[in-house]
């Protein structure tokens, strides 16, 4: 009985020492800094995301024969038109292979955010593009404060980027 | 009696209720089920790793989408044709197995997007059925390659 005892509160002990490990690894500062990245945008400017510090960045991978992306991106025009002035930027790193269409739906959806055709190397920095759209949240001090896979509702996007302002 | 009458009334109410919304979900179901209407013939991931890994013949796979993607990841062995939802892609499809035998094996995947909206498969399954190819499947991606394939664990290989 006493054995029995012992060994309930040893199990009872590791538990808590579980659980305790646990929340120490998820309270503080534990978000991880957003690759920079160097790229030419379709303006043919430098597009660098250290440029942005200071800025909350919505990092938007996407492709013009996406179509969940189609159906995203107009949310992110709208979301980049009402809060710029607040300091919010949308980033748009094209998948396909080429720019060429990427001109054609830019200029076609009037994209008002910098565009640039990714690489697999930029890819591989964000653990892997390998489904569209993948979108990050960046915030001021350029780590990465949320993920999203798949199309994503433009509420969800505002509702993280009004915390990080 | 009153309340059993009333208790007997609810009763049939909510039974004819019940019959009424499982009616409907059995069409909404097959519905949503068939927003894919393709009919392609499919396997799953883990029926293809089954069959790479086995002593048999192995099928040609193809990849019919991005190549960013296919340079990130693909399947080992795997082939990059291109976009099936493009004349490009369709055509370097068509030699591709311009000449092989009818009835060689084929597999396409594609993994861009959640299956029931990726334009890349159906296209190339369809050309290869009117090439007069009998014996091709697409892998089925529920989600995408990296959630479907990669993050399961299974064979990848990278570059070009």
């Amino acid at each position: 009985m006493k054995k029995t005892s012992q060994v309930i509160l040893t199990e009872i002990l590791l538990l808590l020492c579980v659980v305790a490990c646990h929340n120490s690894s998820t309270t503080g500062n534990t978000l991880r800094p957003a690759p920079d990245f160097s790229l030419t945008d379709l303006s043919g400017h430098p597009l660098h995301l250290s440029d942005y510090r200071g800025k909350v960045v919505i990092l938007d991978f996407w492709a013009t024969w996406c179509e969940p992306c189609k159906e995203e991106i107009p949310h992110l025009i709208d979301l980049r038109n009402r809060y710029s002035a607040q300091g919010v930027e949308v980033l748009g790193i094209s998948m396909d292979d080429d720019d060429k269409p990427v001109r054609a739906f830019q200029q076609k959806y009037q994209m008002n955010y910098p565009v640039a055709v990714g690489t697999s190397s930029l890819a591989d920095q964000y653990g892997g593009v390998l489904g569209l759209p993948i979108t990050f949240v960046i915030d001021r001090q350029g780590r990465i404060a949320a993920k999203h896979i798949g199309a994503t509702k433009a509420e969800v996007f505002e509702t993280e980027v009004k915390k990080l302002l | 009696m009153t309340v059993m009458k009333i208790c007997g009334r609810r009763s049939s109410y909510l039974t004819r209720l019940a019959a009424i919304v499982c009616t409907a979900g059995a069409f909404v179901v097959p519905l949503a089920q068939s927003a894919d209407s393709t009919n392609m013939k499919t396997l799953t991931p883990e029926e293809l790793v089954g069959v790479l890994k086995s002593k048999d013949t192995k099928p040609l796979v193809l990849q019919v989408g991005s190549h960013i993607f296919f340079v990130q990841a693909h399947i080992p062995a795997s082939e990059y044709v291109g976009y099936g939802s493009t004349p490009e892609g369709i055509e370097r499809l068509r030699l591709r197995v311009a000449k092989l035998p009818k009835n060689t094996s084929i597999v396409l995947y594609c993994g861009c997007c959640p299956w029931s909206r990726c334009p890349n498969v159906n296209p190339a399954y369809k050309e290869l059925q009117k090439l007069g190819f009998t014996n091709v499947k697409v892998l089925y991606i529920a989600n995408n390659f990296g959630a479907d394939w990669v993050d399961k664990g299974h064979p990848v290989a990278k570059g070009e």
